[in-house]
């Protein structure tokens, strides 16, 4: 059984068409990279995949882990082991990090029918958790990304994805607007989930990401279909070429 | 659009406190003249001086005007057509036939322990809160005072403002309308000619109140204006938290509560003041609902007192209230802690004013409000200080969360230095709940509701971390939210 798959997927919102038949499958083990130009469709599948309001999916299917994703609320989803790291991480100020980094992980817990984790053995995973992305313990207390940079706020879902050891994350374009230094210790982070019992899917615009993180499979998404799959060559060809050409050829 | 119905939903749950007791109630006729003002005074056999004062604020409030200036809008009130006392009969037969005897929970009408079991307050003492003193108020009149004896062991007085008169009209006479005179403002005066009842506290030198004192408002008489009057005192050393809650009938109607709070403190002595508020807010469309037009202050009289306020309003069509502080010691302290809910038509303008007089004086003022539906929440403060006030300090944060895109968040900050060496600081955000949030948080599997919960908590925890235990619980439970912070 894989852990995702996409089948026919046609999503719009409103009266806009964006996804125009989508099919991926994702199996334990393997991450996949998801590239494409600007407006193909790239955060809308994220969206989707996240159960986030006002898309409506016109036709196709999506499996997760053997259930039917679609039917799911969105925090249902997380807790059967989808993470959707955002491309944009909002800022709630007066929710402490601490407090939503508990709540999650308790929550998750609570519905695969643990019991809560005891504060101490909390407090221990999250503070190693945040020495390995490089953070400072204070930012535990500030708001959830309440003023953070766009680094630190992708430093932080990338802790939040070490926290909830997800089945699959789904991170949208966790690498814009990263300096190197950033660039690297969020790839190193992304590594540490990588297990053969786990599928990772990178949403990206840029080859470099992938040159830390290294994909089993490169999609090419365009116009709201995959045209065209490969291994982390394409990237590469991609990154010398453009995307003119590979369209062209495809088209 | 879920998840702003979602939130909608839980600012607005049903007002469950709106039942009416049938209960044979004793009400004078509507209108207002001398002879109502010496009716009331006569029903409660009040010594002649209490009587001249209360015409003297009648007089007074005759030469006076609604005030306008506030962010609030309603038609004018028919001061005619109210009734200004409503007593249970039995309460009012009893008060009648022997006003000085303490009344014991025996004396109460079943219906009405009855109606306060439904409010979640007990007033057996055996079944009560461990720990909290409770004086309830169902309209004009005073129900029962619980653990007085146990009070009276360290000398605490704690009772019905009508009986204080009588068992020690000397402290009555002392400070009655030394904080908020008699002519204060219009609805102040108006209490002071027309108070019915209230709570009375006084903790004498040195004395730290063994428990948290609290009192429960009640309005259930129709058409009925309910005008109480709390007068605390702590001597020199003194400390006493009190706690007032307060709910009414859901009626179609609108109903004035206008009530007085003065509070004293001595030098060294601290009070804390904490209001959960949930009157009656009229319904969906703004049909009905309180006319809160409340004047509360506290006067830091002596040297390093403190006073705090802490409130958190939920309730009423109109809130118009201005818990302030005077501090007149060198080094007396005043805190003012505010979370104010505004929902569907409600209109709120509230604040503080904290007058700075003596040397060394600090205030805080942190402000929060929520605002939903078609509301209108306006903070209204005042930083006042005087040119005796050498190195006084003030800071004021104001804080505004709006949920929805209809309602209307206004500060009015005034500041009045007329001491160089003053520092004040005032910081002021105003923020939205957005779908954004609520997604982002749901997508790390937390519910929509335990989202806007961790968001509204999260806003307003600064000042539920002010309110004692009990009241954390209920302020908590008034806005459905969950505790937040239980690590680090």
């Amino acid at each position: 059984m894989s852990l995702l798959e996409i089948k026919n997927l046609h999503a719009k919102i409103g009266e806009k068409i964006i996804l125009r038949g989508i099919n991926l499958t994702v199996n334990a083990g393997e991450v996949h990279a998801i590239m494409g130009p600007n407006g193909s469709g790239k955060s809308t599948l994220c969206q989707v995949l996240g159960g986030r309001d006002g898309f409506e999916v016109t036709e196709g299917s999506v499996e997760f882990d053997g259930m039917n994703l679609l039917e799911m609320e969105t925090e249902d989803r997380a807790n059967a082991g989808l993470l959707l790291g955002f491309q944009h991480p909002v800022e709630i100020p007066g929710v402490k990090n601490i407090y939503l980094l508990k709540e999650s992980l308790n929550a998750q817990r609570k519905a695969r029918g643990l019991g809560e984790l005891d504060t101490f053995a909390f407090m221990k995973q999250v503070r190693e958790l945040v020495k390995s992305m490089q953070m400072d313990d204070a930012f535990l207390h500030r708001g959830v990304n309440a003023g953070f940079s766009g680094g630190e706020k992708k430093r932080n879902e990338i802790l939040q994805m070490l926290l909830l050891q997800p089945k699959l994350a789904l991170l949208d374009e966790t690498d814009s607007g990263l300096d190197i230094d950033a660039l690297k210790i969020v790839s190193e982070g992304i590594n540490r989930l990588r297990g053969t019992d786990r599928g990772i899917v990178l949403v990206t615009h840029y080859q470099r990401l992938l040159s830390y993180v290294e994909p089993d499979f490169v999609h090419i998404l365009y116009k709201g279909q995959i045209i065209k799959s490969g291994d982390k060559s394409l990237a590469l060809q991609l990154e010398a070429e453009g995307y003119e050409d590979i369209l062209k050829a495809a088209s | 659009m879920s998840e702003q119905h979602e939130i909608e939903a839980l600012v607005s749950r049903d007002y469950k406190y709106g039942f009416v007791t049938d209960i044979e109630q004793e009400i004078i006729p509507p209108g207002l003249n001398e002879d109502v003002v010496r009716l009331i005074s006569a029903k409660k056999n009040e010594p002649e001086f209490l009587l001249e004062w209360r015409l003297k604020a009648y007089r007074h409030w005759l030469t006076m005007s609604p005030p306008t200036w506030a962010h609030v809008h309603y038609p004018p009130i028919d001061y005619q057509a109210l009734s200004y006392y409503a007593a249970p009969k039995s309460v009012a037969e009893q008060a009648e036939i022997d006003a000085n005897r303490p009344k014991s929970l025996d004396d109460v009408d079943p219906k009405l322990l009855e109606m306060y079991a439904k409010l979640g307050i007990p007033l057996h003492e055996r079944a009560a809160l461990a720990g909290v003193a409770v004086d309830a108020v169902f309209d004009s009149v005073s129900v029962t005072t619980t653990f007085r004896e146990k009070l009276a062991e360290v000398g605490v007085i704690f009772c019905s403002f009508s009986e204080a008169v009588h068992s020690h009209p000397e402290l009555i006479k002392k400070y009655l309308g030394t904080v908020v005179p008699a002519g204060d403002n219009y609805y102040a005066a108006l209490n002071s000619a027309v108070f019915s009842d209230g709570s009375f506290v006084f903790i004498p030198k040195g004395v730290r109140c063994p428990m948290e004192l609290s009192t429960y408002f009640r309005i259930n008489a129709l058409n009925t204006g309910q005008f109480e009057r709390t007068l605390i005192v702590a001597e020199e050393g003194a400390h006493v938290s009190y706690l007032e809650g307060c709910t009414a009938p859901q009626r179609d109607e609108n109903q004035l509560h206008a009530a007085v709070v003065e509070l004293v403190a001595l030098d060294d002595a601290t009070i804390k003041y904490s209001t959960v508020q949930n009157w009656y807010p009229g319904d969906e469309h703004g049909k009905g609902g309180i006319y809160n037009f409340v004047t509360k202050r506290g006067d830091a009289r002596g040297d390093r007192s403190k006073i705090t306020w802490t409130q958190v309003e939920a309730g009423s069509a109109i809130t118009w209230k201005y818990p302030s502080c005077i501090l007149r010691g060198d080094d007396s302290v005043g805190e003012f802690y505010s979370v104010a809910v505004s929902n569907h038509y409600q209109q709120v303008d509230s604040g503080t004013k904290m007058i700075h007089l003596g040397k060394r004086t600090r205030s805080t003022i942190v402000s929060k409000s929520i605002s939903a539906g078609r509301s209108q929440n306006a903070y209204r403060g005042l930083v006042h200080i005087a040119k005796t006030a050498d190195d006084a300090r003030n800071y004021t944060q104001c804080d505004a969360l709006l949920i929805g895109d209809r309602n209307g968040a206004h500060t009015f900050p005034y500041i009045e230095s007329k001491n160089a060496s003053a520092q004040i600081e005032h910081e002021a955000t105003t923020t939205k709940v957005s779908d954004d949030q609520i997604f982002y948080l749901k997508s790390r599997g937390i519910t929509e509701e335990n989202a806007t919960n961790m968001i509204v908590n999260g806003f307003c925890k600064e000042v539920f971390n002010e309110l004692p235990m009990e009241f954390a619980v209920e302020a908590q439970a008034l806005l459905a939210v969950s505790l937040e912070g239980s690590v680090g």
